[in-house]
This record gives structure tokens, C-alpha cells and sequence, in this order.
């Protein structure tokens, strides 16, 4: 009995125990997020396209996701005769996964972090840009054609995107002066970046829609050419886990716009009484405003055509994201405000 | 207690990783092991003290260069089976060639490996290991890191003017030609009378043709 106690009270297993509590700290409340984020998205385009949406499962239609959940679950998993079945089981898994585990790195509040590295921000880029083997696993381990051109256009317009992302985040660590995204925020706590650098805010939100293959750029899982794209093949709970990574993406990708542009968990003014709300509310409520943009952007817009989303990629991102790397860069150094 | 455990993992499924990329039948497994194989190196780097390192291996190669690579295999039609016919003709070449890199491999590991050269840097515990390279890379090595630079550069014109070709007869979207065009020259209203459609609809087809 006492080696027991010993071994639980060790500062090993304590540690442990409060990393596990970390990770479920932040994972749970992103799960239950992304189970409303299916049920906003339904009613508020509903809404925007004068319709109800959803409204009868529950008060308000509250009980929608967990209904949506329950079908999913009891459908039958199929793995189809000519898929690479490792591959096949691997990619929703490595979606899911992939989304979850950059969440390590974004701050809530001051210091509210699971893993402050000194390169974080680089982290969330390598993370999101691992996203795409999800997806070209997907479309290859199907053995199908609308699956696998679905994999291709997805593979193609990540990578494009990418770039510009790149360099844009260029512009905010030159800003701001460190690869950790604790400094990031506090350099931003007299002017959120996206009054300086507005043209690259615009450019950055941009490019996540693309990254996370949501409207306009849906073309991966246009489903007026491909059926749905990558996931035709999928059913039930694997199909599940890579609906889940897309919108546990774009909460990601929110949440990494917050952080370098709109000031992570600060107030939106440097008012003492706004310190009263703690800095996960005030990151929760950008997280939720970014969102909001997302899908009333899917309400609204007709999907890219394919020769257009590269062109927008290569053709007028590229060249201008680039200028304004060097133009930030000169404007700090010639009017000394280079961070130390 | 836990960073040689990790360590142990990672070089593990480096070296498992490795050896699957050859041993992989199936091309597509034989990417997706490298992948994996530049991944957990990733994770060696990390537990040297290098994130800088480790997070540009995965940015660059894993999220860049192997998705290009997976790309083109995936987009090749393989047949293992005709690709294994020449292979006990070819096994001689492929020993010779095998037995000359270990040799390599032997006379470097026989050397002295002292690390003092490449420690010849003031290393201060003050600054991150990403400004440490920063005034490396943008002081010492300036000279070599453009060269390297204008190579990359060199490729990637020679590799554009190699594949591009302009085929006659594809069309292609103008957007600025889209734009500047106005409504006098493209819309054209014709009051119809219909009883005698027909002429009317021959003027108009006229009239388009001399606006192409």
C-alpha cells in the first residue's frame, strides 16, 4: 500500500498527471467547440439564406450535434476491396490527430500554455503543414478516381498556400521580434498587428480558408465535379474523425489568426476594468469572431475555379506578400522600431 | 529519465523508417516511410537543444519537398513486378556500388571526429538557438548562403524553361483584357419584331462577328 502511495505521490507521476489534465483542459472544451461549430454553421447560414436550419433536435436545435454523432457511430465502417488498407485506416486518424496536437503551443491567457517553446509559431506552421497527408493519403488509399483528384487539388493548393502563409508570418515575426507566440501577443498590447499590417491580415485569413479547404476554395470536396472529394470512400466513424480535423482546423486556424493579429488573449482596449475578464473569454470571443467570418464567407461566395486559386496563389499573393516582407522590413529599421 | 527514453524511440523508428523506404514493396509505403523516417529525426533534433532545426526539417522537407515527391509517385502507373525482372542482372552493379559506400562510410567513421571545428562559435545560453544561426548564417557565411541561394535560383529557371511550352489553340482567361471591356462593345440591343426573326437574328450574328 505504501509503494503504492509513494509511486502515485512521485514527482514524476504528479507531473504527469497534471500534463493529462493540461491536454484534457484544452481538448475537451475544443471538441464540444467543434460540435457547435457543425450546428453554427448550419443555422447561420440558414439564416443568411432565409431558412431555419436545424432547429427541432432540442431547444434551439442544441442537440443536433450529438444526434449527428449517434448516426454516425451506428453506420457500418467500409473498407473497400481495393483500398491500401493501413494507409486507408491511417489517414482520418492522422487528420484528427494532426489537428489537435498544434493546440499544444497557442496561449490562452498569460502563461495559460501547455508547451511554451521558443519556436511556436513555427511549430503551428509545420503542423498545418502536415495537414495535407491526411488528405493525399486519403484520396490515394481509396483506389477510386473522384477520391484521388480530390487528394491531388488538395495537395496542390495547400502547398501553394503555404507560401504566402510563410511569408506572411515573416512580417509578424519581424514585428514582433520572437518565434514565441506568449511574445507575439505581448508585443501586441499597444496596437494588434492587423492595424499595421492590415493588407497581410487580410492575405493571411485568405490563405487558411485555403489551407483549411473551406469556401471558396473547396474544390478538394466540390461536390458538384468530385462527389465529395477525398472522403467519398469514407463512412461512419472515419469519415467522422476527418469531418471533425477539418473544423477542429479552422478552429485552429482562427485561433492562429487571433494570436498574431488580433492580439491573443489582450482586451481589446489597455483598460484596467477590461482585465476583469479573464484572457481566455476575450481569446474564445476573437476565436468566435474569426469564425463567424469563415462561414459567412461560405454563405456568400461562388467556388474558385481552379486556374483562378492558383493564379490568386502564385500570380498576386506570392509577389505581394514578398514585397511587403521587404517593405516591413525597411519601415523597422528606418524608423527604429525594430523590437529589441 | 524520459529524454533518453524518447531518444531511443526516435532513433529506433529512424532507423525501422529507413530501412522500410527500401524494403516497402509498394512505392507510395516507400515516401510515406521517408516521411516518417524525416520526422522522427525531427524529434532527434529536438532533443539535441535544436527546434530551430527541427521545426525547418518538418516545414521544408516533410511539409514541401516529400509532398512533391509523394505527388509524382503516386501519379506514376509502377508495375513491381516488371520492375523486378532485371534484378538479378543488375545485382552485381548494385553490390559494387553498395560495397563502395560502406567503404565510405568506414573511412570517415574511422577519422577523428572531433567536434572542435564546428563548435568554433561563441555559444551563449542568452540567445535562442534561431538568432544563434541568424548571426551566423547572415555574418560569417553571407558569401556561401547567397551562392547557395542563386543556385536554388538557377534550378528553378532551368527547370520552368524546360517544361513550359505554349501549345496553340488552348484557351486561356485574360482578366484584365476581361475587365476593360465595356458594355457598348459587347451588348447589343436589337428591338425584334417577330414576324421577321430571322433577318434580325442574321444582323446581329453580323454584328458579333465583327466585334470578334
Amino acid at each position: 500500500m505504501e509503494m503504492i502511495t509513494g509511486f502515485l505521490t512521485s514527482p514524476m507521476i504528479i507531473e504527469l498527471i497534471w500534463t493529462v489534465a493540461q491536454i484534457l483542459a484544452v481538448i475537451v472544451p475544443l471538441l464540444i467547440a467543434v460540435a457547435y461549430l457543425t450546428l453554427a454553421e448550419r443555422r447561420v447560414i440558414g439564416l443568411m439564406q432565409l431558412r431555419k436550419g436545424p432547429n427541432v433536435v432540442g431547444p434551439f436545435g442544441l442537440f443536433q450535434p450529438f444526434a449527428d454523432a449517434l448516426k454516425l457511430l451506428s453506420k457500418e465502417t467500409i473498407l473497400p476491396s481495393g483500398a491500401s488498407k493501413a494507409v486507408f485506416v491511417i489517414a482520418p486518424m492522422l487528420t484528427f490527430v494532426l489537428s489537435l496536437v498544434a493546440w499544444a503551443v497557442i496561449p490562452f491567457g498569460e502563461g495559460m500554455v501547455i508547451a511554451d517553446v521558443n519556436v511556436g509559431i513555427l511549430y503551428l506552421f509545420a503542423i498545418s503543414s502536415l495537414g495535407v497527408y491526411g488528405v493525399i493519403m486519403a484520396g490515394w488509399a481509396s483506389n477510386s478516381k473522384y477520391p484521388f483528384l480530390g487528394a491531388m487539388r488538395s495537395a496542390a493548393q495547400m502547398i501553394s498556400y503555404e507560401v504566402s502563409l510563410g511569408l506572411v508570418i515573416i512580417t509578424v515575426i519581424m514585428a514582433a521580434g520572437s518565434l514565441n507566440l506568449s511574445d507575439i501577443v505581448m508585443a501586441q498590447k499597444d496596437m494588434w498587428f492587423f492595424i499595421p499590417l492590415f493588407p497581410m491580415f487580410v492575405i493571411f485569413f485568405i490563405s487558411t480558408l485555403a489551407e483549411t479547404n473551406r469556401a471558396p476554395f473547396d474544390l478538394p470536396e466540390g461536390e458538384s465535379e468530385l462527389v465529395a472529394g477525398y472522403f467519398v470512400e469514407y463512412s461512419s466513424m472515419s469519415f467522422a474523425l476527418f469531418f471533425l480535423g477539418e473544423y477542429a482546423n479552422m478552429i485552429l486556424m482562427s485561433g492562429m489568426t487571433t494570436t498574431l493579429f488580433l492580439g491573443g488573449w489582450l482586451p481589446p482596449f489597455d483598460w484596467p476594468i477590461l482585465y476583469l475578464i479573464p484572457g481566455p473569454i476575450w481569446f474564445a470571443l476573437k476565436v468566435a469572431l474569426v469564425l463567424f467570418v469563415f462561414l459567412w464567407v461560405r454563405a456568400t461566395t461562388p467556388r474558385y475555379r481552379y486556374d483562378q486559386l492558383m493564379r490568386l496563389g502564385w500570380k498576386i499573393f506570392l509577389p505581394f506578400t514578398l514585397i511587403f516582407v521587404v517593405l516591413t522590413g525597411g519601415v523597422l529599421l528606418g524608423f527604429g522600431l525594430l523590437p529589441q | 529519465m524520459i529524454a533518453p527514453l524518447f531518444f531511443y524511440l526516435f532513433a529506433f523508428m529512424t532507423v525501422v523508417s529507413g530501412l522500410m523506404v527500401i524494403l516497402a514493396r509498394n512505392p507510395v509505403h516507400s515516401v510515406l516511410f521517408l516521411i516518417l523516417s524525416f520526422f522522427n529525426s525531427a524529434g532527434l533534433f529536438v532533443l539535441l537543444g535544436a527546434e530551430f532545426l527541427a521545426m525547418l526539417l518538418v516545414v521544408v522537407y516533410v511539409g514541401a519537398v516529400a509532398v512533391l515527391f509523394l505527388f509524382v509517385v503516386m501519379m506514376l502507373d509502377i508495375n513491381i513486378d516488371e520492375m523486378r525482372q532485371g534484378f538479378r542482372q543488375h545485382l552485381p552493379l548494385g553490390l559494387v556500388v553498395g560495397l563502395i559506400l560502406i567503404v565510405e562510410l568506414l573511412m570517415i567513421f574511422t577519422q577523428d571526429l572531433s567536434t572542435d571545428n564546428v563548435l568554433a562559435t561563441n555559444l551563449s545560453n542568452d540567445i535562442s538557438n534561431t538568432a544563434m544561426i541568424g548571426q551566423v548564417l547572415y555574418t560569417e557565411y553571407l558569401l556561401n548562403f547567397q551562392v547557395a541561394g542563386l543556385i536554388l535560383l538557377v534550378a528553378m529557371i532551368g527547370a520552368i524553361t524546360l517544361t513550359m511550352r505554349h501549345r496553340e489553340g488552348v484557351k486561356r482567361q485574360n482578366i484584365s483584357e476581361q475587365n476593360s471591356r465595356t458594355r457598348d462593345e459587347t451588348v447589343q440591343i436589337v428591338s425584334v419584331d417577330s414576324h421577321v426573326a430571322p433577318k434580325v437574328l442574321d444582323d446581329s450574328r453580323a454584328a458579333n462577328k465583327r466585334l470578334q
